[in-house]
């Protein structure tokens, strides 16, 4: 393939667009992947996604702002999520099963009575990055400068939540605080990066880059720059890949990403195998006493 | 006046009830801490002894009653080592960080903060281990860093819960030592001043609790509180632990036995011959 070949894609402006927000929102969803992973919040992002759709939907029937619909649903969602959760009778993964399911369908029911609006609703279902427009790479930037800068901030008590809650507490650590942080990043992470990646893929981009990034490292200082920086790749390679695939690029950028954690799990695997067996060699032998 | 500020209590328990809804987990309460005790809680699963920390650290507030602690007290919290995700991406240096407030508006450590982790950590035997995983730590070096993270806040008061648990003999007796030497003189407590006070529970009553000064026997109420000897008796114990037991002595130190502990030895004696 000749190199004029491999550049053509880049001739395109909507393509430069694509790949710009991809590379950005794969490094969001890293940055905030890292929290989703550690906190066992998969399943809430994964939840979180499905409300937004039933708010998208209802925005685009009214033709208002998606920001403006989406959001308010999004926020709606995550406080009757917390509110039923607190109900210990209940159990925060079945509350969250119930309301965001329940949102999804009121989606699905939009898209099927009101059928012009179709295309703008497969769009967050599915995911459409060569559809974006400027308003929607200033989202992702604007929610990932502010994500870096909280996360920079509040470093030490974040950690410290994530760690280890109860102590945190004690110590003076405003934990409901710094959940609340979380949630709010995480919901509007949701929001800007769900029309790029889709309803159905955006919570394997939350955790891939993160639980790739912990295979390569023991600490969470360096997890937490390494995991964004795997997201643009998976992003950016992604999108890059699916233009010669002719393959939707938000499933690109999800294969891409596991292509490399697969990858790093098999030589993280390796190592490990290789290191037992080398105490083995070194150490006293059962075999032999 | 050294002599006040040693007497006076750092934490009063007044008529404590608390209660997570369901009634109430612990019941009238009344109880004192002061400078530089060294106090181990004993009683049964259940029988509201990390309730009893976690009113005295200010977490759980009481129905009924009050837990007063003196102005400024500085205090430090030790959860089970058990109950830690051995396998979050954490090193020990950033582990006895986290309990510090940052100072800059970017996370890393200065140098001044570096310099204090290593010497605490010096000071509990784990110089070197900064870098490490806490999954690589041995069992007493992984309750030393958590150690030295409740040490990172200055405190008057540590608080621990169950420190020995779930730990071999050896990592006992080494937890218990670091203890001790805190509560006799920790670093950067000032010239004058009574080292650490500790207050720990324990199931662990040969082991742990008859090596303490000072004893409670809790079970939703203080059954008894004094020296191990005073104690350490079997009426305490029975009310304590609903099933009645037996003390020895043995080196001038009370030994715990279950009682019918000889028939089940000579039941399973019988099954193996």
């Amino acid at each position: 393939m000749l190199a004029v070949d491999l550049l053509e894609p880049f001739s395109f402006q909507f393509f430069r667009n694509g790949l710009l927000i991809a590379t950005l929102a794969g490094a969001l969803c890293g940055l905030i992947g890292v929290f989703v992973v550690l906190r066992s919040m998969s399943y809430i992002g994964h939840g979180l996604s499905h409300a937004v759709f039933g708010g998208a939907a209802l925005a685009a029937v009214l033709n208002i702002n998606y920001f403006i619909g989406a959001g308010v649903w999004g926020v709606i969602s995550g406080l009757m999520i917390g509110r039923v959760s607190r109900k210990r009778i209940i159990g925060a993964d079945a509350a969250i099963g119930v309301i965001t399911t329940a949102s999804f369908a009121v989606g699905l029911a939009l898209q099927a009575r009101f059928g012009q609006a179709k295309q703008s609703i497969d769009a967050v279902l599915f995911g459409n990055v060569l559809g974006v427009f400027t308003g929607d790479i200033l989202a992702v930037a604007a929610v990932g400068v502010v994500s870096a800068v909280v996360v920079v901030l509040l470093y030490r008590r974040l950690l410290f939540t994530t760690f280890d809650p109860e102590v945190a507490g004690v110590s003076g650590v405003n934990v409901p605080g710094m959940e609340a942080v979380l949630m709010v990043l995480l919901s509007a992470t949701i929001l800007v990066t769900v029309r790029v990646i889709g309803v159905l893929l955006i919570s394997a981009l939350l955790v891939l880059p993160a639980v790739t990034a912990r295979l390569l490292t023991n600490s969470f200082g360096r997890m937490l720059w390494l995991s964004p920086v795997l997201g643009a790749v998976f992003g950016g390679v992604g999108m890059y890949a699916s233009w010669y695939a002719d393959v939707p690029s938000g499933a690109v950028i999800i294969i891409a990403g596991t292509i490399v954690f697969i990858a790093v799990y098999t030589a993280a695997g390796v190592r490990r195998r290789a290191r037992v067996a080398g105490m083995d060699h070194h150490g006293p032998s059962l075999r032999s006493a | 006046m050294i002599n006040t500020v040693a007497t006076a209590p750092m934490v009063r328990f007044d008529h404590v009830s608390c209660s997570y809804g369901n009634g109430p987990v612990i019941e009238n309460v009344d109880l004192t801490i002061a400078p530089g005790e060294f106090v181990g809680i004993v009683g049964p699963s259940g029988s509201g002894k990390t309730t009893l920390l976690r009113a005295m650290l200010g977490s759980v507030k009481p129905v009924h009653g009050s837990v007063m602690r003196s102005s400024g007290l500085r205090v430090a919290y030790v959860p089970q080592i058990e109950t830690v995700d051995w396998n979050f991406p954490v090193t020990v240096s950033e582990v006895v960080a986290m309990s510090r407030p940052q100072r800059s508006w970017w996370p890393k450590l200065q140098a001044d903060e570096k310099a204090e982790i290593e010497r605490v950590l010096e000071h509990l035997g784990l110089a070197g281990l900064s870098s490490r995983h806490i999954r690589e730590l041995s069992g007493g070096q992984q309750q030393r860093v958590f150690l030295a993270r409740a040490l990172m806040q200055k405190p008057d008061l540590l608080v621990l819960d169950e420190p020995t648990a779930g730990v071999d003999v050896r990592t006992r007796h080494e937890v218990l030592h670091v203890l001790a030497d805190l509560n006799e003189s920790a670093p950067d407590r000032r010239d004058g001043e009574s080292g650490i006070a500790i207050v720990l529970t324990t199931h662990d009553l040969n082991g742990l609790a008859a090596h303490l000064p000072r004893l409670i026997c809790f079970n939703r109420t203080v059954v008894a509180d004094g020296a191990p000897g005073d104690v350490l008796k079997p009426y305490f114990l029975e009310r304590t632990y609903g099933a009645p037991m037996e003390v020895l002595q043995h080196g001038g130190m009370p030994v715990v036995l279950e009682q019918g502990s000889d028939e089940l030895r000579l039941r399973l004696s019988r099954r193996g011959a």
